[in-house]
């Protein structure tokens, strides 16, 4: 029984991660309409460009090496999301099939260019001492505190996004963006800045689910591919553009991967794909999302 | 006949000579194709092989049996059609004499395949590992001087049953062909001494392993068996750390790297103690070894390479080492569609850079030395330490190869678990 | 406007057919058979697989990811039925069987992709297309009673036909540009016809199909169907020229090779698939000398990047916008 209970706290930390990396695709999908394919590519960045600065740190044994990193990581994605947007992206607004394109261009060379710069060996983040090590939970026994705490966060910046879309200036500004940009603009604000603004913000989600990411698993080639999968599935299960729709996906798929693990390992690949195909055959805009 | 030459035969072999001559006496450059995997996730395996073959190519000058040695470098992505296009350009388009590749399992079949389409070409494995590309429909110019994934496991069973004393174990491994070779290797001994073995087999690609390691921890076995590699492994180690693991670690031999133990984190401290098996270790007391070792590091140290060099390298510079003692057999001759050539690889004896002794079996395939390692902590890093060796171990580990080929091609439900006959 | 692109089609065919022979003038024997099989052999066989991408995106409008993974399953196909593949899966069945099995097994696949994507269109469907093709992916590349997991299924050797042997590279050549020629004749006709016409109908306004009393799901998914063979075609001969297949065949990189191609060509007709495969494989063969045989992707991503801010309609489009120039200098 105690088992059953540890795979279903495995599925929900999974989902936790998933949702991080996921809110921010779902974010730029649900504002600007733009299915940003290079979203792997910001987690990848972040993760390696967080990890030059928390290596050195943490050679000294300064205890914020791991805070600086995940700071660095976040900025850094962030102002590379900007940056797409401003130079690639904002100029051919409404051409959604384009800006996907143009995305997958940039994700190509990003990964191809990380290769060069930090070869192919595997890095790991060491979680500070405080959020390390097991946590007894009773009826459980210990369990690992860096994925309890990957909860925390998930829902911390899940009513984060609530907060700021729906109860800050900026977030309205941001929807008003969504449902009339020409209006918008009339009325003196500067759409365009906006625009930019949104996918800094979906980028940085991106490099926090990269540095939360490499500090769970293990950060390699191929983990942009992975993570802008997982975002297209949790995003088309839970419904296009949705945040609490991202959370649900990110839970069903999370628990069907370690349930599917446990129980029957060679085929818990399927069981993901199961989901994703009734969903759409079900219900086409996802289980949350708006017709 | 051999007196009766007719006029047409001896014009014929008049103009040869006189087209052969001057080339000969030039001594055109070998051309030395080389295929590694330089993009995608085992990039770092690949570097390492090209690095190990420049050192040694400088260390000769570029030059054998009186012929330069032109070196062309290609890479994959370790897929296996990939690879080919790359062997076809090699082949086809520079002009090579010979490949010496590719990197993985995969690759490895399909090149083996490739050769069997060629006349007057040699192709001499890299660094891929796949029981089958040898021992199962082998090609006649397919030559591979090292050992293969279930080679690199014998001596280990029999250590963990014997000398630790340890009758139980759960075996973690990827649900793949390697792993599947490892651990049949494995197995092979450790049952036919009396042991038992649970497996855990996880999808290759695999990074969270929390559902298997809760399940493990609380079983009762008495050593953890991890047939891992890469990130895979990485991430189980790290999480069996997280998770607090205490059982004695038994591992494949991807496991016991330096790409693993030169990374950070939590499982660094788990896996001091672990014992492992493979073709290499970072030390090993054999003074050639120490040399090689000391030469690698004052070349690559500053320029990206490792403490000491990869699973990967000591490959690509063994199968190297195997096609520059035949070339110097032969003198550099490759004529008559490098028949000769091929007799002296076939029948090539020399020692690896690790001191092991190194010969071909009739499928062309390497019989060699493993070692029996140990992960301590030396000079403040960890380091994976020889501490016994297996001599001379063959495909088939030492068993007739007509009752090996019986037991099957390994596979997730042909582990190699036979009980010892009674 | 169809007469001339009638005319340089026929054109392009038989400069392609007279090909190996130009080569060997102008190159050494052993790089002329090269360039034969290996660049032009294997563009056209990628072209294949691009021309079903590009005919779903030229005349429906969808921008299928699904193609390279529907390629692959006639490749599959065919390496679990025939003869002499190895590992055995099911065997048992020559090339005459298991290439009709491998063309079938494509098209219901391509149905299947049609079905699960048919109330989504534009980036929804690019999406969804991706994510069902890289689940099948996962499931080959995880599944080794089936596919034989990561390492695939290697010995596809290919049939003898009439004496002929697959492994020829000529042999194998003119197969292949005859396949090709067929595929895309085939094509340029089917969009011409009362089905043709209801499908770029649904391209331009679905609705307004609808209300005329066609149904437009059937229709989308049919193009699908039709997509799925022309795929299956490619896959088939991708396989037996690969000697076999491996999930990586398939994999991430493989399906975005296949939209790099059909991009870079153009997307506004068929034959941009060709010419944009041609194109990456002369790349793919020659990034060592051109840059750096290590940064081919950021060679190969920075061509495709250019291409889609510069010349969204690919190489065809920058062939007309060329040409508009020159009539205006004329006139």
């Amino acid at each position: 029984m105690d088992l059953a209970a540890t795979i279903v706290l495995n599925g929900l930390t999974l989902a936790a991660l998933y949702f991080l990396v996921a809110s921010g695709f779902s974010l730029i999908f649900g504002l600007m309409r733009v299915v940003n394919m290079a979203h792997g590519s910001l987690y990848l960045i972040a993760g390696y460009i967080g990890y030059s600065v928390f290596e050195p740190l943490y050679d000294q044994d300064i205890w914020y090496a791991w805070y600086a990193g995940l700071g660095a990581g976040i900025a850094f994605a962030a102002i590379s999301g900007a940056i797409m947007q401003k130079l690639l992206l904002g100029w051919m607004q409404g051409q959604e099939l384009r800006q996907a394109l143009v995305t997958i261009g940039v994700s190509i060379i990003v990964a191809d260019q990380l290769l060069a710069f930090y070869g192919g060996n595997p890095r790991q983040f060491f979680a500070p001492d405080a959020i390390f090590g097991a946590t007894q939970i009773p009826g459980l026994g210990g369990y690992p505190t860096f994925r309890l705490v990957q909860i925390g966060i998930a829902v911390a910046v899940g009513v984060g996004l609530w907060l700021l879309l729906n109860r800050t200036r900026l977030g309205m500004t941001i929807r008003a963006g969504v449902d009339d940009r020409d209006m918008l603009g009339a009325c003196g604000v500067n759409v365009p800045l906006v625009g930019v603004a949104v996918f800094a913000l979906g980028a940085g989600l991106a490099g926090l689910g990269g540095v939360i990411g490499a500090t769970a698993q293990p950060l390699a080639q191929g983990a942009d591919g992975r993570f802008l999968l997982i975002s297209l599935v949790v995003v088309i299960v839970g419904g296009m553009g949705s945040i609490p729709g991202t959370a649900v996906g990110a839970v069903l798929i999370g628990l069907a991967e370690q349930i599917g693990q446990a129980i029957f390992p060679t085929y818990s690949v399927i069981l993901t794909f199961v989901i994703m195909v009734s969903v759409l055959a079900l219900r086409p805009q996802g289980l949350l999302g708006r017709a | 006949m051999t007196l009766h030459l007719s006029r047409r035969a001896a014009l014929a072999s008049v103009t040869a000579t006189a087209i052969a001559a001057p080339a000969f006496a030039q001594r055109a450059p070998i051309r030395l194709g080389g295929l590694a995997t330089l993009e995608g996730p085992f990039a770092t395996g690949g570097q390492d092989g090209f690095r190990c073959v420049q050192m040694e190519l400088e260390r000769i000058n570029n030059t054998v049996g009186g012929r330069r040695i032109e070196f062309i470098r290609e890479s994959s992505n370790a897929q296996a059609d990939v690879a080919l296009a790359r062997a076809r350009k090699l082949i086809e388009q520079d002009n090579v004499d010979m490949i010496l590749g590719p990197l993985s399992g995969a690759e490895g079949i399909a090149l083996r395949d490739y050769s069997r389409t060629l006349t007057g070409k040699t192709i001499v494995n890299g660094s891929s590992g796949a029981a089958d590309t040898t021992l199962r429909n082998p090609s006649t110019n397919f030559f591979r001087f090292n050992t293969d994934g279930t080679q690199w496991m014998a001596g280990l069973g029999n250590h963990v049953f014997r000398t630790m004393g340890i009758q139980n174990v759960a075996i973690v491994a990827g649900d793949y062909a390697f792993p599947y070779a490892q651990v049949f290797g494995f197995n092979i001994e450790f049952c036919r001494a009396g042991g038992r073995t649970t497996h855990y087999w996880a999808p290759l690609g695999t990074t969270d392993f929390g559902s298997q390691i809760a399940q493990i921890n609380r079983s009762d076995v008495g050593a953890l068996v991890v047939v891992h590699g890469g990130t895979d492994g990485l991430a189980f180690m790290t999480q069996y750390a997280q998770a607090g693991g205490n059982k004695p670690l038994i591992a494949g031999s991807i496991m016991a790297d330096q790409s693993m133990l030169s990374a950070r984190g939590p499982h660094r401290r788990v896996m001091v103690g672990m014992i492992s098996s493979g073709p290499i270790a970072d030390v090993i007391d054999d003074q050639s070894w120490r040399d090689y070792v000391e030469r690698y590091r004052r070349r690559w140290l500053t320029e990206g390479g490792f403490q000491s060099p990869s699973i990967h390298g000591v490959n690509y510079a063994t199968n190297l080492t195997g096609i520059l003692t035949a070339l110097a057999a032969v003198d550099g001759d490759l004529s008559g569609n490098q028949a000769a050539f091929q007799r002296a690889l076939a029948a090539a004896r020399f020692k690896a850079p690790t001191g092991a002794d190194v010969r071909l079996d009739h499928n062309r395939q390497a019989i060699s030395d493993i070692f029996i390692n140990k992960v301590e902590e030396r000079d403040g890093r960890a380091q994976v330490v020889a501490f016994a060796r297996a001599n001379g171990i063959n495909q088939t580990l030492n068993t007739p190869e007509a009752t090996y080929l019986a037991l099957g091609s390994p596979s997730r439900d042909n582990p190699g678990c036979v009980p010892a006959a009674t | 406007m169809h007469d001339r692109v009638l005319r340089w089609s026929l054109l392009g065919i038989a400069l392609m057919l007279a090909a190996p022979w130009l080569l060997l003038e102008i190159l050494p024997a052993n790089q002329a058979g090269f360039w034969t099989g290996n660049i032009l052999g294997r563009g056209i066989v990628f072209g294949i697989i691009a021309l079903s991408l590009t005919f779903l995106a030229t005349y429906g409008g969808f921008v299928s990811l699904a193609q390279m993974m529907i390629a692959g399953v006639a490749g599959y196909a065919v390496a679990v039925f025939v003869d002499g593949a190895v590992p055995r899966i099911v065997g048992g069945y020559g090339y005459g069987l298991a290439i009709p099995l491998g063309l079938l097994a494509a098209s219901l696949m391509g149905l299947a992709v049609g079905a699960i994507a048919v109330r989504t269109r534009d980036i929804y469907l690019l999406m969804i297309t991706l994510a069902v093709a890289m689940g099948v992916f996962r499931f080959i590349e995880t599944n080794i009673a089936w596919f034989n997991g990561y390492e695939g299924i290697r010995n596809v050797v290919g049939p003898m036909v009439m004496g002929l042997d697959f492994r020829n590279p000529m042999v194998f050549y003119h197969v292949a540009l005859g396949t090709a020629a067929a595929l895309y004749f085939g094509v340029l006709y089917l969009v011409r016809t009362p089905f043709g016409l209801v499908l770029q109908g649904i391209r331009d306004n679905p609705r307004r199909v609808a209300a005329l009393g066609f149904a437009v799901g059937p229709h989308r998914i049919a193009a699908f169907g039709v997509a799925g063979f022309i795929a299956g075609c490619g896959g088939v001969l991708a396989t037996i020229y690969n000697i076999g297949i491996s999930p990586g065949s398939i994999g991430l990189g493989a399906t975005v090779n296949v939209l790099i191609m059909s991009v870079i060509g153009g997307l506004g007709h068929p034959i941009g698939a060709f010419i944009g495969s041609l194109l990456f494989t002369f790349f793919d063969t020659f990034a060592a000398s051109i840059y750096d045989r290590d940064r081919f992707n950021t060679l190969i991503g920075g061509v495709f990047l250019a291409i889609v801010l510069l010349s969204p309609d690919g190489v065809i489009g920058i062939g007309g916008r060329l040409r508009k120039l020159l009539r205006r200098r004329d006139a």
